[in-house]
């Protein structure tokens, strides 16, 4: 049984289709990645699985025992964060909202899975400092963090290293790296498809050249070569 | 000029003024840091002259209770607003400032025509500026201020990590499984409630004076949502409190007494942030 399957699903705003007739499914220990151009639809796949927005027609199926709101998520950073005064500790929690449900406080076990959260991302020791005070590489890892405290079994990253310099992307790929190894399941959007290739176990191609399938499989594809070739175009 | 404080003190309509200014200065400022940081600064601006717009009508109608009317027509616009901030045909800034202006225009044309008033122009700006009627609140006005501002104190405790939530990242919240809708509207009905509270303090223009002020200054000296709210409601309370007892002692507007002294705490935590701010870098 997937964590997730998609069945004919299709995607887009009021009622108008930009994608149509996806089907995949995800299953425990996978890193799964969803590339594809500008435009083609990629956030919105990812806004459709979080529930955030209804599909145009299609079904998503959750099993392994997933619950609907055990989903970590890792959004891009929106202009309201940018001076937002909150200490890392703060938001770190505020990854433990869904646990709570109608419960107005924090309990002592979700101060505590913040903590060890905190420690496993190595931003213990900026715990009372400002989040607007950070580097963009704490800052993701800051929301990675509260991601985590969200889940135990599944990240969905939303171009987790858009700007983000060389070395801090290669830290935050390894990040995830070592998160998968450990079992969490991850869903990444990029349109970086080198790291795709470098990282992914599946990887889902969307738009013009739509693919789906293993990474091997997917080097040995259409839209795989016209990639490969793109680099070897660029290496000459 | 103690003994003449002192004196003043003696009086009831002090002591009540005294009373609802500290509980709606503190009201006021507790959901500011939210509304500025969700970009929402105007919103309250918009709200009050809403406010104004009902207070209007219900001055024609010759209620006696002003605040039955105003407190469900600015808790609808507040609705409105808010939902439709995210996608609505007309953004918000510009719905914003439709309401506002058109509640304003409104209001001043339904009390031209139809107020039996000899001095018009006096009642429309003392709801405009507020310049007396924190000084003529009847004792019933005062309980119902009370109340009020116990219960939107009461819920932003209750909800405050989920308001934190919710203004940091509403997407992550959502897929949280957070019902943020929820949250908005509560948001929303809060915030016309202060306002058509702080009216009696302020008067519509000035109103959002109260709900803005303390938040960026707070902003200016703490890091952490915790503390700024917490600095945001102590500096609020202690300018009001200052306003009041000044614009007693020398005879000024109450509502734009408390503002100007808002205005300057406001320069001071500006200040304030500049130097330790630079010593921490």
């Amino acid at each position: 049984m997937a964590l997730l399957t998609i069945r004919n699903l299709s995607l887009g705003y009021d009622s108008r289709a930009i994608v149509e007739n996806l089907n995949f499914s995800v299953h425990a220990g996978d890193y799964f990645c969803i590339v594809g151009e500008n435009g083609s639809g990629k956030t919105t796949l990812m806004k459709t699985l979080l529930h955030l927005q209804e599909p145009v027609s299609g079904q998503i199926l959750i099993g392994d025992g997933l619950k609907k709101n055990e989903i970590g998520y890792l959004p891009q950073q929106t202009m309201v964060q940018k001076d937002f005064p909150a200490s890392v500790r703060e938001i770190v929690l505020s990854g433990c909202q869904g646990r709570c449900g109608l419960r107005p406080f924090y309990n002592r076990e979700e101060k505590r899975l913040a903590e060890e959260n905190m420690e496993r991302m190595g931003i213990s020791a900026l715990r009372e400092r400002c989040y607007r005070e950070l580097s963009g590489g704490q800052q993701q890892r800051v929301l990675l963090a509260r991601a985590l405290c969200a889940t135990r079994k599944i990240l969905l990253l939303d171009e987790p290293v858009s700007g983000l310099d060389p070395k801090m992307t290669a830290e935050m790929y390894a990040l995830i790296a070592d998160l998968n190894r450990e079992g969490i399941t991850i869903i990444m959007i990029s349109h970086d498809i080198a790291a795709a290739v470098r990282y992914a176990s599946h990887i889902l191609h969307i738009g013009a050249n739509a693919f789906y399938g293993t990474k091997d499989a997917y080097l040995k594809s259409n839209a795989g070569k016209l990639f490969l070739m793109q680099q070897k175009g660029g290496e000459a | 000029m103690f003994d003449k404080l002192g004196m003043y003190l003696q009086y009831p309509f002090v002591q009540y003024a005294l009373i609802v200014g500290v509980l709606i200065a503190l009201c006021s400022s507790l959901l500011g840091v939210t509304l500025v940081l969700k970009r929402f600064s105007l919103i309250g601006d918009g709200l009050s002259h809403v406010a104004f717009g009902a207070m209007a009508v219900a001055a024609v109608l010759n209620l006696t209770n002003e605040m039955l009317l105003m407190l469900p027509i600015t808790i609808i616009s507040a609705i409105l607003l808010l939902r439709t901030g995210q996608n609505a045909k007309i953004k918000g800034d510009a719905a914003v400032a439709m309401i506002s202006v058109g509640a304003l225009a409104f209001g001043y044309l339904i009390m031209n025509i139809f107020s039996t008033s000899s001095n018009l122009s006096g009642d429309v700006c003392s709801t405009l500026f507020g310049s007396t009627s924190i000084l003529t609140l009847t004792p019933k006005e005062v309980w119902l201020c009370t109340i009020l501002s116990i219960v939107v104190v009461i819920l932003f405790i209750l909800f405050y990590n989920k308001i934190f939530a919710v203004t940091f990242d509403e997407n992550f919240s959502r897929a949280a499984g957070t019902n943020t809708n929820g949250y908005n509207l509560l948001i929303a009905i809060v915030i016309a409630v202060i306002i058509v509270l702080a009216m009696n303090l302020a008067g519509s223009l000035l109103v959002s004076a109260l709900v803005i002020f303390p938040a960026l200054s707070a902003m200016r000296l703490f890091r952490s949502f915790k503390m700024v709210t917490v600095c945001a409601a102590v500096l609020s309370v202690l300018c009001a409190f200052l306003g009041i007892i000044i614009s007693i002692l020398a005879g000024t507007p109450v509502g734009s007494t408390i503002v100007a002294v808002d205005i300057a705490a406001f320069a001071v935590c500006y200040l304030a942030g500049m130097i330790t701010g630079g010593v921490r870098k």
